[in-house]
């Protein structure tokens, strides 16, 4: 059933859309997917220092013929502003899926500034943006975005809501 | 900051990158934004030369993309001090992932040359090629003379990489020869040239 093992529903996606290299900055709300990357012979897992380079690297992987998925938390769009110059200027397919902080829940309030100015800021550089707040509509909206992208559409990011994704606290990392 | 130091390099950047793309073959080319894409376009324009005329900082990782994709192709990265600068972090993924194939060659002027040549960082105490060994790159060097670049060539194109030279030359203020600048044309063409028509169908 679509929905329950969400992340393993963007792992399929990824899959049917022949996504070759996966780049990413860990996050907790992307743990799981990309331990199923790493462990898939077909695709190849590029750990990042900094999201940007995940946007560069994917263009390169496109002009050698491989599809590619960015994968960051939200704060990481920040990081990613100049560089999707690249998607607007040669229309490089780049699909993004990003964990959302900054918003339901958020206990940080440092994250919020930067959750609340993600889709906002991905829309002024021409990225087309879906909110995903279920988790049965998950892998569909992956796999959707993708087939625009990798058609020619430029690129797409889908937020994955704290609301879905569980909201981060400190409670149980405090000692008593 | 030393800045007097690179003017009297040897080594001339126009004569560096003609003899780095002579018989290229089928090697694979990304040109960071500014000089490095102004000396390969005056060496030649190519379908399967990408010059890239923004995204600073991305060169290198761009070439990494590249070269994952393409294992039997050569790959190298053309590119300036400044613009290496801005992606050192690109460095460490690049040794995270070793690719054999991939070559990195920094023209290292110690200026910013698109903006008055203003020093960078390289012309004080920093080190691209120590900062590359240090990230993990295995084959690293800096070229200082024509003997050294003779060297550096040779791995350049053909030593089991990741490959990582900085190249010094002489700051110049050079004729422009501009490579073309329509991105999605410069995207399709290296497609088409590589992977065949079906890449844009």
């Amino acid at each position: 059933m679509a929905g329950a093992d969400w992340p393993r529903d963007i792992f399929q996606s990824l899959s049917d859309l022949d996504v070759r290299q996966v780049a990413f900055v860990p996050d907790a709300g992307h743990a799981r997917l990309i331990e199923m990357c790493h462990d898939h012979d077909a695709i190849v897992t590029v750990p990042l220092t900094t999201e940007e380079e995940g946007v560069a690297l994917l263009a390169g992987a496109w002009l050698g013929g491989q599809r590619g998925a960015l994968l960051m938390q939200s704060s990481g769009v920040g990081n990613c502003i100049n560089m999707l110059a690249l998607v607007k200027s040669c229309r490089f397919p780049m699909l993004i899926i990003v964990t959302m902080r900054g918003q339901w829940g958020e206990t940080n309030p440092w994250q919020v500034p930067m959750g609340q100015a993600v889709a906002e800021s991905l829309k002024l550089m021409g990225v087309m943006v879906t909110a995903v707040e279920v988790a049965e509509d998950v892998g569909a909206t992956v796999k959707e975005a993708g087939d625009m992208v990798f058609s020619g559409a430029g690129g797409a990011a889908v937020l994955l809501s704290q609301r879905l994704i569980g909201a981060k606290t400190f409670d149980d990392r405090i000692p008593d | 900051m030393d800045v007097e130091r690179a003017t009297c390099y040897p080594l001339r950047r126009r004569e560096v990158v003609s003899g780095l793309l002579s018989d290229r073959g089928d090697l694979l080319l990304i040109t960071g934004l500014g000089a490095p894409a102004w000396d390969a376009a005056a060496a030649g324009d190519s379908p399967f030369t990408f010059p890239l005329w923004a995204a600073m900082g991305g060169a290198a990782a761009m070439g990494l993309g590249l070269a994952l994709a393409q294992p039997e192709r050569r790959v190298l990265v053309l590119t300036g001090d400044g613009e290496m600068l801005m992606g050192l972090g690109s460095l460490a993924t690049i040794a995270a992932l070793a690719p054999a194939n991939l070559a990195i060659a920094v023209l290292d002027n110690e200026r910013y040359g698109e903006t008055g040549m203003q020093p960078t960082h390289t012309a004080g105490a920093t080190d691209l090629a120590a900062i590359a060994a240090a990230a993990g790159i295995s084959v690293t060097g800096t070229v200082r003379d024509a003997a050294g670049l003779e060297h550096a060539q040779g791995d350049l194109r053909d030593a089991v990489g990741p490959v990582f030279y900085a190249i010094k030359v002489r700051p110049e203020d050079l004729p422009l020869t501009l490579p073309p600048r329509h991105g999605v044309w410069l995207k399709d063409r290296f497609r088409v040239a590589l992977l065949g028509d079906a890449a844009v169908l």
